[in-house]
């Protein structure tokens, strides 16, 4: 040992860092030259031996190594690292252009997607949400909406009804007259719904969504329901779409109208007519069922199909999708 | 009702074409679902006649014609039967397209040159009768356009009228409109009173004033039912849609579609005495036109004889007492029937007649005579006969009084926005046949008596907005007086369920409100179902009472369509009929089958369970926040898994129950694989409460677990409940990590795993501190569940 020279150790030592092939190594090769009993540190022990005279050029020689070696050392450590983690991170790679892990995606019935955003405009409009009962009884679907009884007008709407006379709401028109029945004017509402006809064919089903919309305020005109439709039905499809009001029937209203819209087709072939929504102004005798005075107050009242206004907005092409359930169909309305 | 534009056109006298009259009336409230021309072009089609036939020297079945037609002569290879000399035909002329594409061209036909073709019904579009060439009435002019002698250059127009618009149920009624419409002319024909020849007067008894306040009867005697009916009447009637059955019906449709007023006509030799009109008696029976024996309603009312009944006042006649091919007198109706006297009739009787339709809308109350006269006059040209006096009976005090509608101009502006003067009005309500008298600054008006939908103000008012145009009143946008339409924060909106519920993957479904009642059964919800009166089928006969039939419905269907991993929901009213009476609870449900995860490159994966159902109810309850405290507890229903099903409550009030579904319910739907189930009060999950803060704990927290052997009927929620109870606040959270059955255990007790998060408000606690609570906590559970620590 005493034969070793701090540059030869140095030298020694030096090679096995570079060798050392991991951080255990590595530390083998600090422990055997700096450790307590390594070669180094035991150069600097014997150095009380020499003369004194030689001892601080020999200490500094020892020093000098020492360092050395302390600083290569931690230099390849800082090297083996690096390579572990490169090791370690090829070893984690993944194809990240595989699929990931859920499940499928959940989502609204198109129809109440529809039904949401209808709602959102006319919340924005001031329209609260009403609503009713799906069981009704005559007066209310049909009485105090100045019906006659047995009027023609009744068989427009193919009633289902229960063995005791009750019916199911034929559509939501009777939550104005709850509404009405509990509130004065202003009254400004919307009523949202489920509403049953005994009719099933290609394009019915014994089962849809309306919309009933009610205002009464004084001074509501019909220039004010032509106003408000075509802001609804421009919002609602985000085009300005031509919107044309016809004569039409209700007895609950008069003056009543049937809205068209013009609608292009999906070739961009030109618009045709597309009926979607009937209205009119509240009649005097619906008011005065409610007891409302019609010289004080005049209001206006629309009805949308729901359905009708989803198969426009997202080209459905055939209503009794929407009730088949089917999650290929349903899926795409996400 | 449908109509020829050409028969409206003799009434008004416009430049518009079909289309612009269907525009216009579209935009006036009689929306035309149709427009359509009465056949197709047939340029080139001429009227000829044959004027030689002679046998084809090479083909036995084949004829050479000469015929005339826009020439003089030409030769024609004809291989029709009736061809004949002296027939009239129609002749395709040479560059002539037919309706089926075929261009006429000169060709050979077996070596005999043809330079046309003669055509049949099918071969120009105007008919299926193939069995030969298409004859024409001898005075048809040889060269004429087709088109033109058949007047074939017109359109129908198919009006789907409003229940209000009884007036607009004839040409008379639509041409009034359209004159309105257009500001043109109004030809209204005047119909003269027919003279009698014979003085034989029908006796005619009202015994139902209010029902028929008026009977016009008229006796014609002589007349020839097997004359043919003129050509225009039947072509006229067969573009409004009716076939022609002799010229006594076809004359009273005929004045139906003219005029507005249903007839009828009995065969004069088949009544017994004169016309009684009543109504029903109880248990009276007559067999009706279509042959039907039928019960008659008291509320029926009856025109009779001395007899019997005849007919159903304007709904239906009888089968024996009509015109037969025999009849040579008759004797013909003419009445108006109050509206409440006809409604619903024909309905109830499986019938819907154009008579019943007018009258249960209304028919003018003033047009019997006029409509009289106008029969009596078509049916002396067409058939003869010797008309006798026209005999009204009439209850004036059940006839509807003519109205006067008071209309304040002030209160048009004020309903439609406009700014109109009271000229502009008068000259609209004018144009509609109304008279107007002036009342301060009002005006009177009378609506004429076929417009019996005018009656009140309003009812005026719309009639200014139509003429005027619904797009030419003015629009407002909208506005208003600023409300707020903030809702309560302890609703939880539905749309936020929905989409928190998207969110997790279920799939939102509409199914029908109305089941089968197997269907319900099938999951025990059968008990309070509403049965409907009038179902459209036995698969849709009662009002659900629960969700379930309409999801097992679904899945079903979809699983069938090939799904496999799905999650869906449903948000609806049910239906209950029970001791609190009738109530429509919202209800929500959920189901998910197959995989936790779509499969995937890392392994297949879990199937969902119990607790994936669980966990999502949770989720659910969460949005809700400390409204209440859920709770779990095992239940039996039906339709679930016994050893897999749960009810769910809210501070103790159930709210539903879900599980795994039985596994006989599964193999009854013939499902490939299981599916877990919920059914929950909607209503309730809604319900949420406000947020209270609470200031945390700032000192920490220390866990100890616990190992702890218990019976396994023991549920680990009352264990939790006795650990929160034992330990008190310090207790902060019980977690259940591990739950153990099988070796090393004894066979009738579990192990369960708890891990405590024990804190204090106030401070640090010590060691010991925890360990005194410990064992409180450990000696509690050992004296209630008879708990042992795994050793």
């Amino acid at each position: 040992m005493s034969s070793q020279t701090p540059d030869g150790l140095l030298s020694q030592a030096m090679e096995l860092v570079a060798r050392a092939g991991d951080p255990r190594t590595l530390d083998e090769v600090r422990v055997q030259y700096l450790g307590k009993k390594g070669a180094l540190t035991g150069l600097l022990k014997q150095l009380g031996q020499l003369p004194p005279d030689q001892r601080r050029e020999a200490g500094q020689a020892v020093n000098r190594s020492k360092q050395a070696l302390e600083a290569a050392i931690a230099e390849r450590l800082v090297a083996l690292e690096k390579e572990q983690l490169s090791a370690q991170l090829a070893a984690e790679a993944l194809d990240v252009t595989l699929p990931g892990r859920l499940h499928e995606p959940g989502g609204q019935h198109p129809v109440n997607r529809a039904l949401d955003r209808i709602l959102s405009i006319f919340a924005q409009l001031g329209f609260s949400v009403a609503t009713g009962p799906e069981v009704e009884d005559d007066h209310h679907n049909f009485g105090a909406l100045n019906f006659p009884a047995h009027h023609p007008a009744r068989a427009m709407h193919d009633t289902f009804y229960l063995p005791d006379g009750r019916l199911l709401r034929t559509h939501t028109s009777p939550v104005q007259i709850r509404v009405m029945g509990q509130t004065r004017p202003p009254v400004r509402i919307v009523a949202p719904g489920r509403v049953f006809r005994a009719d099933s064919d290609q394009t019915h089903t014994p089962q849809f969504h309306q919309v009933e919309g009610l205002l009464v305020d004084t001074d509501v005109t019909f220039a004010d329901l032509k106003g408000l439709l075509a802001e609804f039905v421009n919002a609602f499809f985000e085009d300005e779409l031509e919107v044309r009001l016809r004569p039409s029937y209700f007895p609950f209203t008069e003056p009543s109208a049937e809205v068209d819209v013009r609608w292009t087709g999906e070739d961009g072939s030109p618009g045709r007519w597309l009926e979607v929504l009937g209205c009119g102004m509240v009649h005097p005798n619906v008011l005065d069922n409610c007891g409302i005075d019609p010289e004080k107050y005049t209001g206006y009242a629309f009805g949308l199909g729901v359905e009708r206004f989803a198969m426009l907005r997202y080209r459905v092409d055939d209503l009794r999708l929407f009730f088949d359930n089917d999650l290929n169909f349903l899926r795409q309305f996400r | 009702m449908k109509i020829n534009h050409q028969w409206l056109s003799a009434w008004v006298r416009t430049d518009l074409t079909a289309s612009e009259v269907a525009e216009r009336f579209t935009l006036a409230g009689l929306e035309v679902d149709e427009c359509l021309p009465v056949a197709p072009a047939l340029d080139g089609v001429v009227v000829g006649e044959i004027t030689e036939v002679q046998p084809h020297p090479n083909a036995d079945r084949l004829r050479v014609c000469r015929v005339a037609g826009d020439v003089d002569q030409r030769i024609i290879v004809c291989g029709a039967p009736n061809a004949r000399v002296g027939l009239k035909a129609p002749l395709a002329t040479l560059g002539t397209v037919l309706p089926g594409g075929l261009k006429i061209k000169p060709a050979r036909l077996r070596g005999v040159a043809s330079e046309g073709m003669l055509c049949s019904e099918p071969e120009l579009g105007l008919g299926d009768d193939a069995g030969g060439l298409m004859e024409l009435p001898a005075e048809a002019p040889v060269g004429k356009p087709l088109a033109d002698y058949l007047g074939l250059n017109d359109h129908i127009l198919d009006i789907d009228l409003t229940p209000n618009r009884a007036d607009c149920l004839s040409v008379r009624g639509l041409a009034r409109e359209l004159a309105a419409l257009t500001g043109s002319e109004l030809s209204e024909p005047a119909f003269e009173p027919v003279d009698p020849v014979i003085d034989e007067a029908p006796e005619i008894e009202l015994l139902a004033p209010a029902d028929c306040p008026r009977y016009i009867g008229r006796v014609i005697r002589g007349v020839d039912v097997n004359a043919a009916t003129p050509l225009w009447m039947v072509e006229t009637l067969r573009r409004c849609g009716m076939r022609s059955l002799g010229p006594i019906v076809d004359v009273t449709n005929y004045v139906l579609l003219e005029l507005g007023q249903p007839m009828h006509a009995f065969d004069l030799d088949r009544l017994s005495g004169g016309i009684r009109v009543r109504r029903a008696e109880p248990g009276e029976r007559m067999i009706l036109l279509d042959e039907r024996d039928v019960a008659l309603d008291p509320d029926m009312l009856l025109i009779c004889d001395q007899q019997r009944p005849l007919a159903i006042g304007g709904v239906i006649g009888g089968l024996d007492s009509g015109v037969g091919e025999n009849t040579t007198d008759i004797l013909l109706e003419s009445a108006w029937f109050n509206p409440a006297s006809i409604v619903g009739r024909a309905r109830r009787l499986g019938l819907a007649t154009e008579s019943a339709h007018r009258f249960e809308r209304g028919v003018d109350p003033q047009l019997q005579r006029m409509a009289m006269e106008r029969a009596t006059a078509l049916i002396l040209d067409i058939a003869g006969g010797r008309p006798g006096p026209t005999t009204e009976r009439a209850d004036p005090a059940h006839l509807p009084k003519p109205v006067a509608v008071v209309l304040r101009p002030d209160r048009v502006n004020r309903l439609l926005g406009t700014s109109l003067g009271k000229a502009q009005i008068e000259a609209i309500l004018t144009s509609l046949g109304m008279s107007i008298t002036a009342k301060d600054d009002a005006l009177l008006v009378a609506p004429p008596s076929a417009r019996r939908d005018l009656a009140i103000e309003v009812d005026l008012i719309e009639e200014v907005a139509r003429l005027v145009g619904y797009d030419q009143l003015p629009v407002r946008r909208p506005r208003g007086r600023l409300r707020l339409l903030a809702g309560s924060e302890s609703e939880i909106p539905e749309v936020r369920m929905r989409r928190q519920l998207a969110a997790r993957g279920f799939q939102e479904i509409i199914t029908w409100s109305f089941v089968s009642q197997d269907e319900l059964a099938r999951v025990g919800q059968q008990d309070g179902a509403q049965v409907l009166a009038n179902p459209l089928s036995r698969d849709m006969a009662v009002l659900r009472t629960s969700l379930l039939p309409g999801l097992l419905r679904t899945a079903g269907a979809n699983f069938r369509r090939g799904q496999h991993d799905f999650r869906l929901f449903e948000l609806g009213a049910c239906f209950r009929n029970d001791e609190d009476g009738f109530n429509e609870p919202a209800r929500l449900s959920l189901l998910m089958t197959g995989r936790m995860h779509s499969e995937h490159a890392s392994g297949p994966g879990r199937m969902v369970d119990f607790f994936d159902l669980k966990g999502e109810i949770e989720h659910l309850l969460a949005l809700n926040g400390v409204s209440g405290k859920p709770g779990f507890r095992p239940c039996t229903e039906s339709w679930l898994h016994p050893g897999q099903a749960a009810s769910v409550s809210l501070d103790g009030e159930s709210i539903g129950s879900f599980g795994q579904l039985h596994p006989e319910l599964i193999k009854q739907l013939d499902w490939p694989k299981t599916a877990f189930v919920a059914e929950l009060d909607a209503e309730r999950i809604r319900t949420a409460a406000l947020p209270v803060h609470r200031s945390g704990s700032r000192f920490p927290a220390v866990r100890r677990d616990l190992a702890l052997v218990v019976q396994q009927e023991v549920a680990a929620a009352d264990l939790l409940d006795a650990i929160s109870e034992i330990g008190g606040e310090r207790v902060e959270k019980c977690i259940v990590f591990d739950e153990y059955r099988g070796p090393g255990i004894d066979k009738e007790c579990k192990s369960l795993a708890i891990g405590l998060i024990i804190r204090d408000l106030s401070r640090t606690l010590r060691d010991d501190e925890v360990d005194a609570l410990i064992a409180r906590v450990v000696t509690g559970l050992e004296q209630r569940f008879g708990v042992k620590l795994r050793g």
